[in-house]
């Protein structure tokens, strides 16, 4: 019996592909399999060539493998798409002009007319949830459990479309099983249940830095449309108002960031949202953010750029932007969740930070993170807490109060009958303009503080392996996974793997860590080693070998596999 | 000097301004009408970018935000909308409120937030020492625009009036009484209120000075029905004699924090609320 399988549904855009993914992946779940689904997709409406990977197994599987068991083209353009990927082992199903192209592909391919079949039940738009149905008929999940699901999904279509979509699944069923029956099909998809997962819960990245923006007290939301973020903004939309949290499109993230700022001002919790672009027009209010002292927290999504870039595709290019945005000196925190759990973890405790310590914190994150998803089985909410920090203010306030520790109590206007003075220029503890140079000293020496009070705040990063490592394998944000998964796989007592959720300020055990290496090695999604070159620069030790990835595609399991198999024999090259 | 009479909103700080700037009988009118108000300065937030005007906030008691270049309009909106019981006033010039902040205009009339906003209009640059603004007259010559502006000036009322913006006034600061009434009404509006006010620039701008604005300006009278924007834009594209007064009043606006709609029946701001932690729990079990 195998532990893992790959099914991949290739076609355009507005094929329907997403929704076999949700519909698929929630009723595996719910047959007691583990899923992981990630997608790749154009910056396009319709049309161009799409694909969604979606592995289901006996145990948990949480990253992007190339492998394919099942393949679904759903047009002409799809085999080609994929075919890097296809191996002997590799089934395809499907309409025969769509399995019929790449005839040099040496697989098992079966025809089946779904668009015919789909006719006869009342339309090509069934064609989906017949492959749907196959699928589910390959891994003999309960049908009752995919009718639920169908129910749920088309529950605002009324009871007509949901009977034609569970006689449409229940079609492809009975294809899968008579192709089996009939041993018409080579291989056999079945795989342990584990009926533990199906109270897990499923969610992507997205939907994991949402809710942890309401979990952690959310409820001023700001941001202009972009990909690969503005799902996050979609989703605080339509569940926010039940939360009693504002949600705003605004007219550029310029007045983005800045209504965040004067709404932080008055005492919102203040959640921004966007992409690289987007980010490079809120610097300045970064950096207000910084003199200011305001609370923000910043969603940054990486995608591939210069510019425009790719839009939909991912990259980990931005650390040095984010870590470096904005005019003059200001301390930051800067979170890049390795999982959906951090997701959520890290974007709700994001909200404590910045009003704890009053410095911007940012997440940041990737396509690749908010596009995929699989099954986790707790969040740990009931632990999680709101923490305010606002003082009632009185005659005395001082909003910029020098005091021992840098931070300087903070109120909101309305708060008491003192007042709340915010400015972007060089100030007096009153918040009052000045140009005096022991002011202004004792201004910087402020946010100084803050930094070293933040630095000892700072998360450790996990590391995985044994204590007597020769080769350390350094990754950070979305890559986590993909490099956990890859060592496993490689399995050597002397590889360990260090990874960072927090990539600014440092902990201060990185050094020991990297030094103690015979050998460092970095994993990174841009082509000069951003992360790398922050270690270096924090714990003054040359990093041996990056691996870098800028193709604007995540790496995949096994290609990280070849890579560091290639570093521990001691021959990879760039 | 002008003699300022004495109110709670007074700081004892050194003016920055130039000796006869507008600005200091703006900075009067603004406390006395808040005065009349009997607003106190720990019950309004004055939010001000940057330029000669955007220092408002420094020179008097209140709570004040003193942004960046152009973004204050952004900042206001964000504060009102965390604070609906916030009284908040924008304050800038029109180098930062038409040029660096233009877009943050257009769109702050469109969202209607509860604020009111005085654009001191000099039609200069004050702080970067005598460049044109966006509402300098053509032909109006610096040391940059050496043969004289050729760009068309903006015209901040008629732009708002096109808009829809609920409340579009013009004013004069050698006009005391006359301003403190329109900043009055403007403060008691409900909905987005701008004054356009010329402030004159003594240093940098000796073409439209005081004399000039009291010779090229007129009020509007009865006759004038603000209500109708058609005649309000016909009002406003004056260039003979510009009107001063209430040129439009649209009062059957919603405000942004109407539609934002969490305080139509609760208006506790933002800083008091408390995440619903069961109704949290209920969303989770959603994605089981």
């Amino acid at each position: 019996m195998d532990n893992d399988f790959s099914v991949i549904l290739c076609g355009a855009a507005g094929q329907g592909i997403q929704t076999v993914e949700s519909l698929l992946t929630r009723t595996l779940k719910k047959s007691g399999f583990n899923v992981f689904a990630t997608r790749e997709y154009m910056s396009r409406v319709r049309g161009g060539i799409n694909s969604t990977s979606i592995r289901i197994s006996s145990k948990p599987v949480r990253a992007y493998s190339e492998r394919i068991d099942i393949l679904i083209p759903l047009n002409e353009e799809a085999i080609s798409h994929v075919k890097d990927r296809i191996s002997a082992q590799t089934i395809i199903l499907g309409e025969r002009q769509f399995i019929q192209t790449n005839s040099e592909i040496e697989c098992e391919k079966i025809e089946i007319p779904f668009e015919q079949i789909a006719k006869e039940i009342g339309g090509k738009i069934f064609a989906n949830i017949i492959a749907l149905g196959v699928i589910c008929g390959f891994l003999n999940v309960n049908q009752n459990t995919l009718h639920k699901a169908l129910a749920e999904s088309f529950k605002s279509k009324g009871q007509v479309i949901i009977d034609e979509n569970i006689k449409a699944a229940n079609r492809g069923f009975e294809i899968a099983v008579n192709l089996i029956r009939n041993n018409k099909i080579k291989r056999e998809f079945l795989l342990k249940r584990n009926f533990d997962v199906i109270n897990d819960y499923l969610l992507d990245g997205r939907e994991a830095v949402a809710l942890g923006a309401i979990a952690g007290g959310a409820n001023y939301v700001t941001f202009y449309p972009m990909a690969p973020s503005t799902g996050v903004g979609t989703f605080l939309a339509q569940r926010g108002l039940e939360f009693s949290i504002i949600v705003d499109q605004s007219e550029d993230e310029i007045s983005v960031i800045n209504k965040a700022l004067g709404a932080s001002y008055a005492g919102a919790r203040s959640f921004v949202s966007t992409s690289g672009g987007g980010f490079s027009l809120m610097c300045e209010g970064v950096s207000l953010a910084g003199m200011m002292e305001l609370p923000i927290v910043i969603l940054v999504g990486q995608r591939p750029g210069p510019a425009t870039g790719m839009p939909t595709r991912t990259a980990q290019e931005d650390l040095e932007l984010v870590l470096y945005a904005g005019a003059g000196y200001f301390p930051r925190m800067i979170f890049a969740p390795g999982t959906i759990e951090d997701a959520f973890k890290l974007t709700q405790n994001a909200f404590n930070l910045t009003q704890e310590y009053q410095v911007p914190v940012f997440i940041l994150t990737d396509q690749y993170l908010i596009d995929s998803y699989y099954n986790i089985t707790s969040l740990e909410h009931e632990k999680l807490e709101i923490k305010k920090y606002f003082v009632q203010n009185d005659e005395n306030y001082e909003r910029y109060r020098f005091t021992e520790s840098g931070i300087s109590p903070l109120s909101v206007p309305g708060y008491g009958t003192g007042l709340v003075d915010a400015d972007s220029h060089t100030h007096t503890e009153e918040g009052d303009i000045t140009e005096d140079p022991i002011i202004r000293k004792k201004t910087v020496e402020k946010r100084f503080k803050k930094l070293e009070l933040i630095k000892k705040a700072a998360l450790p990063p996990e590391f995985i392996g044994n204590d007597d490592y020769e080769y350390l394998i350094i990754g950070w944000g979305s890559n986590y996974y993909l490099i956990k998964e890859a060592l496993e796989e490689l399995n050597l007592d002397n590889v360990a793997f260090l990874h960072f959720k927090q990539v600014y300020p440092l902990h201060s055990n990185v050094k020991e860590y990297v030094r103690k290496a015979k050998k460092t090695i970095t994993i990174e999604n841009n082509p000069t080693g951003q992360f790398a070159k922050l270690i270096e620069l924090e714990t003054h030790t040359e990093i041996d070998i990056n691996i870098l990835n800028y193709s604007g595609y995540v790496f995949s399991v096994e290609e990280l596999y070849q890579k560091l198999k290639k570093v521990v024999e001691g021959d990879y090259n760039k | 000097m002008i003699i300022i009479s004495k109110t709670e909103f007074d700081k004892d700080i050194e003016i920055h301004w130039c000796p006869g700037c507008g600005n200091y009988l703006a900075l009067r009118i603004l406390k006395e009408s808040l005065t009349e108000l009997g607003i106190k300065p720990y019950q309004f937030a004055l939010i001000s970018g940057i330029g000669q005007a955007g220092k408002f906030p420094h020179f008097m008691k209140s709570q004040s935000f003193n942004g960046l270049h152009g973004r204050y309009l952004s900042n206001a909106l964000g504060a009102k909308a965390a604070n609906p019981g916030l009284t908040v006033i924008a304050v800038s010039g029109d180098g930062c409120t038409f040029s660096e902040g233009g877009n943050h205009f257009l769109h702050t009339i469109r969202y209607n937030p509860d604020i009111v906003n005085i654009v001191h209009n000099n039609q200069v640059y004050g702080l970067t020492k005598g460049q044109a603004s966006a509402t300098s007259q053509i032909g109006f010559i610096t040391k940059v625009q050496i043969k004289g502006v050729y760009n068309q000036p903006f015209n901040p009322p008629a732009i708002a009036i096109s808009l829809d913006a609920s409340f579009v006034a013009r004013a004069f600061v050698g006009d005391i009484e006359q301003t403190k009434e329109i900043l009055k009404k403007a403060i008691k509006h409900k909905g987005y209120a701008l004054i356009d006010l010329f402030s004159p620039c003594v240093s940098f701008n000796r073409v439209n000075t005081y004399d000039w604005y009291k010779q090229n300006t007129y009020y509007l009278d009865d006759s004038h029905d603000p209500y109708d924007q058609n005649k309000a834009i016909q009002k406003a594209l004056e260039t003979k004699k510009l009107p001063l007064g209430i040129l439009y009043l649209n009062p059957n606006k919603k405000t942004y924090e109407e539609n934002v709609t969490i305080y139509n029946n609760d208006s506790t701001p933002l800083y008091k609320r408390e995440l619903d932690k069961v109704k949290f729990n209920e969303l989770l079990e959603k994605f089981r």
